[in-house]
């Protein structure tokens, strides 16, 4: 009795659970591929060589720009979508997370004649001195265009399962909007939020299409990570190999960390804080 | 008036008016459905009326009409709300829950901290004050929701049924700690447990389809009630009738004579308790003794006796008596009761 082991797969069928392993191979069998590619005694001096340091450190740089920039304004969107209902909210929330399906190189055509030297903003823009085009900006810009979506819907999730009950509670208690907004709201969802901050990193730190399209590939200005990686394949693959290897570490890093902060689960491991005990309406 | 109180709801179908003096507690009872958590989040703030007007302590809280709508925002109300799930923000302590009412409405730090400890000590958890609510039981955490609501220091406290969640081993202690805090405070609390009205508040509300079909003091509605809610209530048969020159009688076939006249047709009321009410299986008849005849509907078990239903009346025999004189369904019985043990009354 007491050493039977109860195992999970006894009740799926045999072919589903080969099936999934064919799947899980295909994403970890080209992983480990490349990690077999690396030229290890070069792999230090190939990612600290100038070009692939300035990627690097330009990636780093305009990624967490990028997620701020995602912070502070898919924070309001986020709470705008969840908190009210107005008419065309519906497709007003389609249309935001739109970045989210659509290819990373029409983002990037669709900035480029928003703010680009000819566009519908970047005309006036040009007036003013101000050329946003194929500079860091632009990249700052491309990247939180597409990562923008990540934040808005984890966020938006994590406020309707909170609820509104205890932000009436606290509203009975006397708390003014802001308060409620700063001392409940955003305390009970701060798991989603750091975890779709997360998400918004890493989407930012992929970011290719919109970047070359809007920003373009000019060394230590606009030449990000991912850059570097294709045009380094041309001249130098173990170069590309080592950076993908870089890359491959933070997107493992970022997905360890987006999963511990799973909001309100409970079932997650070690939390950075204590999981709030939701109650269950 | 500590409350005046009209709104009108008409996609709730609600239509209810009443009064609260200072320092009374009143019960709101009714089926499920009947408006009473429409009520108060009306007076909370939390939901609008489509038409009406109330005040509290002179402070306008709603006034709507066709043409202009005041309403006051929740926090400025002067409100608390008890709800059934102490609902305490999880990701504070049980101090700062507390003191989370107090610092909102200006208090600094330190004196909102100490206003919260003397609740805490107050409701019994001052011991517990650091733990968060996940480390507290149901009934420790909605000991900590009272705290929270009264050191917000409101004019008026909500209480949406504040036991109904708890296990049945604290309710009572939990209870006891609400009279206590409730004496001497204006206080609207919903039910659906007869024991909170009886032991919390002066004047009960039971309300029906968003309708106030009885309200009084909780003795009076207790003895006379007038619809059957009412009656299941105060654990009373209520039997209508009308007025007739031999007395009351009912559409049953019931017949009692009056001892003070009541003008021919005035619709009446009779109470009477199912353990006055006596069973047997023939018709007896006597000097102020009424009987009715019928088949018996239903017979329950109900701890140390049994409950007998028929003819619209319950009697409440011993079990004993309910095999010697074979009751069970469908058994012709008549069903009978001293004149004495019956309050006839106009409604």
């Amino acid at each position: 009795m007491g050493d039977t082991v109860v195992r999970t797969t006894a009740a799926l069928p045999r072919w589903v659970v080969l099936i999934a392993v064919i799947g899980g191979l295909f994403v970890v069998v080209p992983l480990a591929a490349m990690a077999l590619r690396v030229d290890w005694p070069r792999f230090i001096p190939l990612v600290t060589s100038e070009s692939a340091e300035a990627a690097l450190l330009l990636s780093l740089r305009t990624s967490l720009t990028a997620t701020a920039l995602c912070i502070v304004f898919g924070v309001p969107m986020a709470l705008v979508l969840a908190r009210t209902s107005f008419r065309g909210q519906q497709v007003l929330r389609s249309l935001v997370l739109l970045p989210l399906v659509l290819p990373p190189v029409v983002g990037g055509i669709a900035l480029l004649y928003t703010f680009g030297r000819r566009g519908l903003l970047g005309s006036s823009l040009d007036v003013l001195g101000i050329d946003v085009a194929f500079s860091t900006t632009a990249v700052v810009m491309s990247q939180a265009f597409v990562a923008l979506p990540f934040l808005v819907l984890s966020l938006e999730g994590a406020l309707r399962s909170v609820g509104t009950r205890y932000e009436a509670v606290g509203a009975t208690l006397g708390a003014g909007r802001w308060t409620v907004l700063r001392r409940i709201t955003l305390p009970l969802v701060l798991p989603a939020l750091v975890s779709g901050s997360v998400l918004s990193f890493a989407r930012a730190l992929g970011e290719f299409g919109a970047t070359l399209t809007f920003a373009g590939s000019l060394q230590g200005t606009t030449r990000t990570l991912p850059l570097e990686v294709y045009l380094q394949r041309e001249t130098d693959p173990d170069a590309a190999v080592a950076l993908s290897l870089i890359l491959v570490l933070v997107a493992v890093a970022v997905v360890g960390v987006a999963h511990r902060v799973r909001p309100l689960d409970g079932a997650a491991g070690p939390l950075p804080f204590r999981a709030p005990a939701m109650a269950r309406p | 008036m500590s409350l005046t109180f009209r709104a009108l709801l008409p996609e709730r179908s609600f239509d209810v008016a009443f009064d609260l003096a200072p320092g009374e507690t009143l019960a709101v009872l009714g089926p499920n459905g009947a408006g009473k958590s429409t009520l108060l989040t009306l007076v909370a703030g939390l939901l609008a009326p489509a038409e009406g007007r109330a005040e509290l302590d002179g402070k306008v809280l709603f006034d709507v009409t066709a043409r202009r709508s005041v309403l006051t925002e929740p926090r400025h109300r002067g409100v608390s709300l008890l709800a059934q799930e102490a609902l305490l923000f999880p990701h504070l302590t049980a101090l700062e829950n507390v003191a989370f009412g107090p610092r909102s409405r200006g208090q600094h730090r330190a004196a909102a901290r100490s206003t919260a400890r003397d609740w805490l000590d107050r409701v019994g958890m001052g011991e517990l004050a650091s733990r968060r609510p996940s480390q507290l039981s149901g009934g420790q955490a909605q000991r900590v929701a009272v705290a929270r609501a009264l050191a917000a220091d409101p004019s008026l406290l909500l209480l949406d049924e504040p036991l109904a969640a708890l296990d049945v081993t604290v309710a009572p202690a939990l209870r006891t700690l609400l009279r206590d805090v409730l004496a001497d405070r204006s206080a609207i609390i919903v039910t659906h447990d007869p024991l909170d009205a009886f032991l919390l508040a002066d004047r009960v509300l039971i309300l029906e389809d968003g309708r106030i079909v009885e309200a009084g003091a909780t003795a009076h509605v207790l003895t006379r009630p007038v619809t059957p809610f009412g009656a299941r209530l105060a654990g009373l048969n209520l039997v209508e009738g009308q007025a007739t020159p031999a007395g009351f009688r009912a559409a049953n076939g019931l017949e009692v004579p009056l001892a003070e006249h009541a003008p021919v047709g005035a619709r009446l009321a009779l109470t009477v308790r199912p353990a006055d009410v006596a069973v047997s299986r023939r018709a007896e008849s006597g000097q102020g003794f009424s009987s009715v005849g019928a088949e018996i509907d239903d017979v329950e078990h109900r701890g140390d006796h049994v409950r007998v239903h028929a003819a619209g009346l319950a009697a409440d025999v011993a079990p004993a008596a309910v095999v010697a004189l074979g009751m069970a369904p469908g058994v012709p019985v008549f069903l009978g009761f001293r004149h004495e043990d019956a309050t006839v009354y106009p409604v």
